[in-house]
């Protein structure tokens, strides 16, 4: 196994190599981390201040972005805390990049090529391109963008889900698309999920054609969720709304709130250059490439182990 | 009130839900890349022993139940009660027979069992995974009847039927695997 990443590895960045996107190291521990509510960073105290260890390299990328690095591409080991469990690890390796001139539709090809291209005959399915709204339809049987929160609760139980407690929208959208929908992907074959929405934009753009969705995509193999896309945000003002939006909805759920990057909106200020990024997570990768089923069985050392 | 966060999930944990004490069988997390972590938690509740698939948001807390497994001798019944003995201290406790319903036809007065006690009230009973126990009834082996595996029913002194092969005899105590219900020696 300790081989099969080694070659993984290798093979991630001549794919990178070949297509002339630059290789580049950003800091793991911040001043500012990541303020999605759905995200806990780990942090680190020191007698000056406390860092965050960073749960993406996302922010630091696209100031290299605005700073005109160009394409970039990162293989980075990241931190969330409290996320154990077959497919998580709170310590993992994030491969991500980001092309310039790329919309979300372009940068899914190059996923799909890059996957397929490790995958080899393991993959004996073409890939499916799914809308967020489609895959809800044929899986799960509601319209993700116009049933309310009533609708969705009862259409989660009707498909045999028992939730303890209350959920608000994007909770029951969530649970449906990781428990209904994901596990009905076709097994040995890549699905890209794409128009996401728009309460679940994270950094996206809001679709200009269609502003009920946003341009952000995720890769499945199977059922397991590989990676997580967007035609990227660049309106500073727009992402400064997001950022405090999100630290108001962590102190109402009791959340510490998060220090924003203020590097990152004054980066985004200054212009960042119409592009699309995508994080792809190399252990689950690797566990699919060498089908084990725990994610203990692709590292080294795990969690309870490290 | 102990309470236990999805984060301690793990199997054999005893929690508290509706009422109903239940063991954690199975727990997985489930979260998606941007959005709400959920634990998807299979439970077998103890009284009923029904197993129910049940899902938590990830960080939510529930009560934990006062299940304790403990080593108890069995006495006697008196036809309404199994009555059993904690060795040490001599506290005796009493099992309706809900509780006793899987282990019954496996007590023998004397046997050690262990007895889970929920709210120090007897909750269910298993017996030893093995017991010695005399055979009262069995009918004589016939050699060369070969259509019925070369077993035969017998019936023991708590009034368990098992398999047992030809050559035991009514009369003999034979060892016998309560999990399966299978013979294993004679003793």
């Amino acid at each position: 196994m300790l081989r099969r990443r080694a070659d993984l590895l290798r093979s991630i960045r001549h794919f990178f190599h070949a297509r002339g996107v630059l290789e580049v190291e950003t800091p793991c521990l911040s001043r500012a981390g990541a303020t999605d509510p759905a995200i806990e960073s780990l942090t680190v105290t020191l007698p000056e201040a406390t860092l965050w260890l960073h749960t993406s390299p996302e922010f630091p990328m696209k100031r290299l972005l605005a700073a005109g690095s160009g394409d970039i591409y990162q293989i980075a080991r990241v931190f969330r805390a409290g996320e154990a469990g077959r497919f998580h690890n709170p310590e993992f390796t994030l491969l991500e990049w980001y092309r310039v001139g790329f919309d979300h539709h372009r940068l899914m090809a190059e996923v799909d090529d890059l996957v397929r291209g490790l995958a080899g005959d393991r993959l004996s399915r073409p890939t499916i391109w799914l809308s967020y709204r489609q895959a809800m339809l044929d899986h799960a049987g509601i319209d993700p963008l116009h049933a309310d929160v009533g609708e969705l609760a009862d259409r989660a139980r009707a498909l045999g889900l028992d939730v303890r407690g209350e959920l608000d929208r994007d909770g029951w959208l969530d649970l449906i698309m990781s428990m209904v929908v994901a596990p009905a992907l076709p097994a040995d074959g890549l699905t890209f999920i794409h128009d996401y929405p728009a309460s679940q934009a994270a950094l996206a753009r809001i679709c200009p054609e269609n502003p009920a969705v946003a341009e952000r995509f995720e890769l499945y193999w199977g059922g397991v969720e590989l990676a997580n896309g967007f035609h990227e945000l660049g309106d500073a003002v727009e992402q400064g709304a997001r950022f405090e939006a999100d630290n108001r909805r962590r102190r109402a759920a009791g959340q510490a709130a998060v220090a924003v990057d203020h590097h990152l909106l004054a980066a985004l200020a200054e212009g960042l250059p119409d592009c699309a990024g995508v994080a792809l997570g190399v252990d689950r990768l690797l566990m699919c490439l060498s089908g084990c089923d725990h994610i203990r069985q692709v590292l080294a050392f795990d969690w309870e182990r490290a | 009130m102990a309470m236990y966060s999805t984060n301690e999930f793990k199997s054999g944990l005893k929690i508290l839900l509706d009422g109903d004490p239940y063991a954690i069988v199975e727990n997985e997390f489930v979260k998606p890349g941007k959005g709400q972590a959920f634990n998807r938690v299979k439970m077998r509740n103890l009284k009923t022993g029904r197993v129910l698939d049940k899902t938590f948001k990830s960080g939510d807390s529930v009560e934990a139940a006062d299940v304790m497994d403990t080593d108890m001798q069995y006495l006697y019944a008196d036809g309404e009660f199994w009555h059993f003995m904690m060795p040490e201290s001599f506290e005796q406790y009493a099992a309706n027979e809900a509780a006793v319903i899987d282990a019954m036809k496996w007590l023998k007065e004397q046997d050690m069992c262990t007895v889970t006690l929920w709210n120090n009230v007897p909750l269910s009973v298993s017996p030893p995974n093995f017991v010695e126990l005399k055979i009262t009834q069995c009918d004589p082996g016939i050699r060369g009847d070969t259509a019925t595996g070369g077993t035969k029913p017998a019936t023991l002194e708590t009034g368990a039927v098992v398999k047992v092969p030809l050559f035991v005899n009514e009369g003999d105590v034979i060892r016998v695997d309560t999990r399966t219900g299978d013979y294993v020696s004679r003793a």
